[in-house]
């Protein structure tokens, strides 16, 4: 009998603390010969420890009074039942739940018990899915109540592996066979035991995220974005340098370097733009990342590039962060040509709050090129709150900082110029960071992960990297990849190199999978819980506002949209209505056509099906950009999803 | 296409001979045959003979079949036109309305008859014949990860090969595989250009993409070609050309053709053309509204105005099986030369046809505003 054993799952310490209270039946009687046999076991197995322990601690409160109300009740119910095939501490539950109401609480009983079927045949659907979370959650318990009894904890959680595998196995027997009487009182202690699990799982989450996450800093994801030029990585590699996470030596070999191929100024943007062609162009192409840690948070940095053809990357890097940090160039000539038409400032802005990005910190850099002057940085912050406001960004949020990223004034300590000093006394760029509030996280929520990049790992596996969106994510856990529908396990999870066992909302995770081809997966799919997955479809309504367009948006317009890390063409079919773009009234149905900043439904079709969600559902999913000819035109707002 | 003979009446009922010569010339055929019209060619047919003593042979014979079309099969990647009709003229092997299906082939003459040849088709016709071809033209639209080897003739735009493949993220420490990952993708668009494109017949080769990825891409081309002396492409080096696009997404195409340079090389195709009328259209549209205008509905009333400047029409719609309503477009496109407009016929294989049909397949930018139009179809959609 012993290959029977679960014995990776066997605690021996419990077993031997039960050792001397189970004497006289062996330990092979917990893990069940035949279905048939079960039944009769069951019962003293559960009589002895749990269900004892149950009661006294729930009765044990009861007054005499109250105590006689329950043995009535119950002798009523079991009478009317015909057997004690619901364990007693149920029934002390939902007897107490109804205030001692024999027909109600019966009539609840028998619900239950209608419902159950249906159960079970959602567990034969998906039998792997249901087992292994069961495990997971058995060995977290196992790690996080020491204090509660070992042995109920064990009899409790060790078990129900085994005992699914059995439950899986009979229901699809009684499906096949008449007989189905026989299986009904085993049945009614399967959901029973699964209910827990699918509870304890549910609520895992957040206790997990508290006990995980609880202490320590904050995780934060910050997107730096601007025009070109706007030296966003020169400001983020000096600000990395002078809180010394780069190396002094490495940072000595940038200097020479630069200096060998004549691009000083280039020294501390090297620290984030990592490939030849980035360094030699001297522009960012693909978001660069860096972490460093502030007073009370830790911040990974996104270093998005501002490049008017590598937007698409800034786009996937800010729809990964939860607050941005604009850099401006102060330099005469620079902010108008950056910001007025045609530059990048504004298209980051209205782009980052789109995605969902509410906090904004503006560095006002190179003021050094315009000696610190103060009228020229209001006469920036000026121009731009207008503007901020106007995108949508509340003004409290909102925080500008002067400082100077080649010279690294006011990064982390406050200046030391004498004529900024003379005008400015609030806080240095770091402070202002620090202050960001860092997002609610949705960790109960169902578990969604956009791929961002896919990669070879070590030996056969390979990693798909990507944002958490919502939920949270265990190892060996399940997924579904959409919208392709495959399944696949999670075979480790890692946040930035460092190996997790489990990862939330909000985290930058590399997932290995394992048991799906790597062909198979593509940037811009979904990761998603197998039980409630997400939508997928190739026709959606969205509501959205027009950004400044060249030409008007007609039906039958093709755009490029982006959801998520997803870039794929789309036709806009239809133009449902033009609404009022600050009430959102109807002020037209079937317009010809969508001018500038107007607000609008639409219905957009993509050739190829997608994994979206609606946004009232799930926001981070529910998000669209459209883009044309390089720029971008609207954003918007999943309403409808048509499958 | 070579006109062998054309003989029409009056009326405009009879037929006309024609010798496709080009695949592109079955694009024509096709949007020249409709349902109904009698098409004589030869073909192969399977002709099952009984013997004497009843034991039944099969073989294939060529003859000489002329059936009245019931239905048309265009396959716009092979440029294969396929007619499925009954026979109506009965010969030693075929019976009086057997059913038959014709392959049109190259170089084999065919002949069409139609009850009525109208303006369109006449000048479809003129269109196949005419003997100055304009330039071929082939065009990769490229972006990390994802590229369109496409070739564009005056009526066609052949999307020849699609290129998507995943190349990881650089990432710290990681960039070998960011870099191998672009390699191989240089390496399938480059092998999709050398297995597509021929440099023979195609006069301008076009790289578009974002970024820098063109640049980077030309290069490692032409190392590859020095490495493994690959004289086709070496010998062709001062056809290429680098544009910008916004994506590689095909409709980035669009740009390519709009490109000054570009249009400068291939001088008005016909491609190119279309992509500057549309675009006008949506400039009137942006600029005054009133003087542009989409769909059947609006686009007549404009003409019963005599209000048409420029017509946008697609080919798509004078292919529809209705007769009458074909005859309604015929007659739109007729009143509007009548009335000294311009009538621009999109081909819906160009990107810029397909956003067209999108767009109900008809439009027209008027001489005059047509406030009116506007609030009528207000009124309109809202009963």
């Amino acid at each position: 009998m012993s290959r029977h054993r679960d014995i990776r799952n066997m605690d021996f310490q419990d077993d031997y603390d039960g050792y001397d209270d189970v004497y006289g039946h062996s330990v092979d009687d917990d893990y069940y010969i035949s279905p048939s046999n079960k039944q009769f076991i069951y019962n003293r197995d559960n009589s002895r420890d749990k269900n004892i322990q149950e009661e006294d601690e729930k009765e044990a409160e009861l007054s005499d009074m109250d105590k006689a109300k329950l043995e009535s009740c119950i002798t009523q119910i079991t009478e009317m039942l015909g057997s004690t095939l619901i364990p007693r501490n149920e029934l002390v539950n939902v007897i107490m739940k109804f205030n001692y109401n024999t027909e109600r609480s019966l009539n609840a009983l028998l619900e239950q018990q209608n419902k159950e079927p249906e159960r079970i045949e959602q567990v034969v659907a998906i039998p792997r899915t249901t087992i292994v979370p069961a495990d997971t959650a058995d060995k977290i318990v196992k790690v996080t109540a020491p204090q509660q009894n070992p042995l109920s904890v064990t009899k409790g959680f060790e078990l129900p592996p085994a005992r699914l595998d059995i439950s899986k196995l009979q229901a699809t027997s009684r499906s096949q066979s008449p007989a189905s009487g026989r299986g009904t009182p085993v049945n009614q202690e399967v959901p029973d035991e699964l209910k827990t699990t699918r509870r304890e799982n549910k609520i895992d989450p957040d206790t997990q995220y508290k006990k995980e996450r609880g202490e320590g800093k904050e995780h934060l994801y910050m997107v730096v974005i601007g025009h070109v030029d706007a030296g966003k990585s020169t400001l983020m590699g000096h600000l990395l340098c002078e809180l010394g996470q780069v190396n002094q030596k490495v940072m000595h070999k940038y200097e020479q370097e630069s200096k060998k191929l004549g691009k000083q100024s280039f020294m501390y943007a090297w620290v984030l733009d990592e490939t030849g062609e980035e360094r030699t162009r001297g522009i960012t192409m693909d978001v660069g990342r860096f972490q460093f840690e502030t007073k009370t948070k830790a911040v990974t940095l996104l270093d998005a590039p501002g490049h008017r053809d590598f937007i698409p990357n800034m786009i996937s890097g800010a729809g990964q962060a939860d607050v941005a940090l604009m850099v401006v160039d102060a330099t005469r000539g620079e902010f108008e040509s950056g910001f007025d038409y045609g530059g990048q400032t504004r298209e980051h802005a209205l782009l980052v709050r789109s995605l969902g990005v509410s906090q904004l910190a503006v560095a006002i850099n190179k003021l050094d090129t315009v000696s610190w002057s103060q009228e020229r940085f209001d006469d920036i912050v000026k121009k731009l709150k207008v503007f901020l406001k106007q995108a949508g960004f509340r003004e409290s949020d909102v925080t500008f900082v002067p400082c100077s990223g080649l010279t690294g004034q006011n990064l982390i300590e406050k200046p030391t110029e004498n004529e900024l000093l003379v005008w400015y006394n609030g806080p240095c760029l770091l402070e202002t960071i620090d202050k960001f509030k860092s997002p609610q996280r949705p960790v109960s929520k169902p578990f969604r992960l956009s791929i961002n990049d896919i990669f070879k790992g070590t030996g056969s596996a390979f990693c798909v990297s990507g944002r958490v969106e919502t939920g949270a994510l265990n190892v060996s856990d399940k997924v579904l990849v959409c919208p392709n529908r495959e399944s696949a396990i999670v075979k480790s999870l890692s946040i930035e190199e460092a190996s997790q066992l489990v990862v939330f909302a909000g985290d930058q995770a590399t997932v290995t999978l394992s048991g799906i081809e790597m062909q198979n997966v593509s940037v811009g799919n979904i990761l998603c819980d197998p039980i409630r997955p997400v939508q997928v479809a190739t026709k959606f309504q969205a509501r959205i506002v027009v950004f400044n367009v060249q030409v008007p948006i007609t039906k039958g317009y093709s755009v490029v949209l982006h959801h998520q890390s997803l870039v794929e063409p789309a036709v806009i079919t239809k133009l449902i209505s033009q609404l009022n773009k600050s009430t959102g009234e109807l002020e037209k149905k079937h317009p010809r056509f969508l001018g500038n900043n107007t607000s609008a439904t639409i219905e957009i079709q993509v050739q190829r099906p997608i994994a979206l969600e609606l946004y009232s559902e799930c926001k981070e999913l529910g998000r669209v950009m459209l883009r044309q000819g390089g720029v971008t035109i609207a954003a918007g707002l999943i309403t409808n999803i048509t499958v | 296409m070579r006109l062998v003979d054309k003989s029409i009446d009056k009326e405009g009922e009879g037929s006309i001979t024609l010798i496709p010569e080009e695949p592109e010339d079955m694009w024509h055929a096709y949007n020249l045959i409709s349902e109904g019209d009698s098409v004589r060619s030869t073909t192969i047919r399977k002709v099952q003979s009984e013997s004497a003593t009843g034991s039944s042979t099969s073989n294939r014979v060529r003859t000489m079949l002329t059936i009245t079309v019931e239905n048309i099969d265009f396959d716009t990647q092979a440029c294969m036109l396929r007619l499925k009709g009954r026979n109506i003229e009965e010969n030693q092997y075929v019976k009086m309305g057997a059913y038959h299906t014709l392959d049109l082939e190259l170089n084999r003459k065919f002949s069409l008859r139609k009850h009525e040849w109208d303006s369109v088709s006449l000048e479809r016709v003129e269109i196949s014949v005419d003997p100055t071809k304009s330039a071929d033209v082939a065009a990769v639209i490229m972006q990390e990860g994802l590229a369109h080897v496409c070739l564009i003739t005056s009526s066609m735009t052949l999307v020849r090969a699609k290129i998507d493949v995943t190349i990881p993220r650089k990432r710290k420490g990681f960039v070998q595989q960011h870099e191998k990952g672009l390699a191989k993708f240089y390496e399938n668009v480059m092998q999709g250009i050398l297995r597509h494109v021929n440099f023979d017949i195609v006069k301008c080769v076009l790289i578009g993409s974002p970024g820098f990825v063109r640049d980077q891409f030309f290069e490692y081309m032409f190392q590859m070609a020095v490495k493994l002396d690959n004289k086709v492409l070496l010998d062709n080096k001062s056809k290429f050309m680098l544009v910008h696009t916004s994506s590689g997404f095909k409709h980035s195409l669009k740009e390519v053709l709009q490109d000054p340079a570009v249009i400068n090389k291939i001088s008005e195709t016909k491609a190119a053309g279309e992509v500057k009328a549309l675009e006008n259209f949506y400039t009137t549209l942006q600029c005054e509204p009133a003087k542009a205008f989409y769909g059947k509905k609006h686009v007549e009333t404009a003409n019963e105005a005599q209000a048409i400047e420029t017509l946008l029409i697609s080919d798509n719609l004078f292919r529809c099986k209705d007769v009458n309503l074909r005859k309604e477009y015929v007659n739109l496109v007729d009143s509007v030369r009548e009335s000294g407009g311009d009538v621009k016929i999109f081909s819906s294989l160009h990107i810029s046809g397909e956003q067209l049909e999108q767009l109900t397949g008809v439009a027209a930018i008027l001489r005059f505003p047509m406030p009116e139009l506007e609030d009528e179809d207000s009124e309109a959609e809202e009963d």
